[in-house]
């Protein structure tokens, strides 16, 4: 029986590539990020290749995602938030596709590698503190202080501020990695009770058809946090308070 | 061999953090099934933030489950 947390192993596929001390191999974990944004592609290019006026199934799929995050996007930002429309919508289907890819059997879950999702999340991080910087100038770092907070209680609650500002990557990355290793390692746990039992194996086995849906679940509720968050994030830039 | 023991003794205590979570999470969603069954025209908004206090109240847990990762295998 293979160990729970095999399945997160990166391999390379076809040649080890290095390149200043660096290695730059094409990984399995590059592929299904490579494959999920092929399959967002086809998707959306191909269900409104038809532009019906009455949307088919497949057409109303995409239309259904585009409106999901563009209400996310004014009620969540407002009017200012227009411009990163495209930004987030891609964000919340290459995660959301990230996810649902990782549950086919035998797949690979790369939003299960923290380097992944760190690296959106402090990306997001940085992006949003420059558009808060260009937005507010120097008056952004009176976010610090919580308005209507006296005076004499700023020495303690400026660092706690600025702690949990700093904090927001890794609580964005954490929130969805730790989510999706933890899924894909219950299941597997589970999966290794089914062959160890033998014929009373059905017992996990049904409980295991419960938990796959519950990570469908899952998956996509944690894309939706994703984005709501970065939503969150962006009025706050944008907003101040 | 003590090592090892102090280790599991540790993740065990780690994960003591799940009690907050579970009260955490059911806080949230009687209030949620109360706040719905009082005003059932709200449930669209509420329900979503309900969720998302549900995501954030469980990433404590996995932040919980995650420390006990690393003392057991680090």
């Amino acid at each position: 029986m293979a160990s729970p947390v095999e399945q997160f192993q990166i391999k390379t596929i076809g040649p080890n590539l290095h390149v200043a001390g660096m290695d730059i191999s094409f990984t399995n974990s590059a592929a299904f990020m490579i494959l999920a944004t092929v399959v967002v592609g086809v998707f959306l290019t191909q269900s409104m290749s038809g532009r019906h006026l009455v949307p088919t199934r497949i057409q109303s799929m995409a239309e259904l995602s585009y409106e999901f995050i563009a209400n996310m996007v004014r009620e969540n930002v407002g009017a200012e938030g227009r411009p990163y429309f495209s930004f987030i919508f891609s964000l919340f289907m290459f995660i959301l596709v990230g996810n649902l890819l990782g549950m086919i059997p035998y797949s690979y879950t790369f939003t299960s590698q923290i380097i992944v999702t760190f690296a959106m999340a402090i990306t997001i991080f940085v992006a949003i503190t420059v558009i808060a910087l260009v937005k507010h100038g120097l008056h952004f770092f009176t976010f610090f202080f919580p308005s209507g907070a006296p005076v004499y209680m700023a020495p303690l609650l400026i660092p706690i501020e600025i702690l949990s500002y700093l904090s927001r990557p890794i609580s964005l990355s954490v929130r969805l990695f730790a989510n999706m290793m933890a899924g894909h390692t219950m299941m597997k746990v589970f999966g290794g009770f089914v062959v160890a039992l033998g014929i009373f194996g059905i017992a996990p086995l049904l409980v295991l058809v419960a938990l796959t849906g519950f990570e469908i679940l899952v998956a996509v509720l944690q894309a939706y946090v994703f984005t709501i968050l970065t939503c969150i994030y962006l009025y706050d830039a944008i907003h101040l308070h | 061999m003590e090592l090892e023991a102090a280790k599991m003794i540790g993740a065990g205590l780690a994960v003591i953090a799940l009690m907050g979570v579970g009260v955490g999470i059911g806080n949230i969603f009687s209030t949620l099934i109360a706040s719905i069954a009082r005003n059932p025209a709200a449930r669209g908004e509420v329900f979503g933030i309900g969720i998302l206090g549900f995501a954030l109240t469980e990433a404590v847990a996995l932040f919980a489950l995650l420390i006990a990762f690393l003392i057991l295998f680090t």
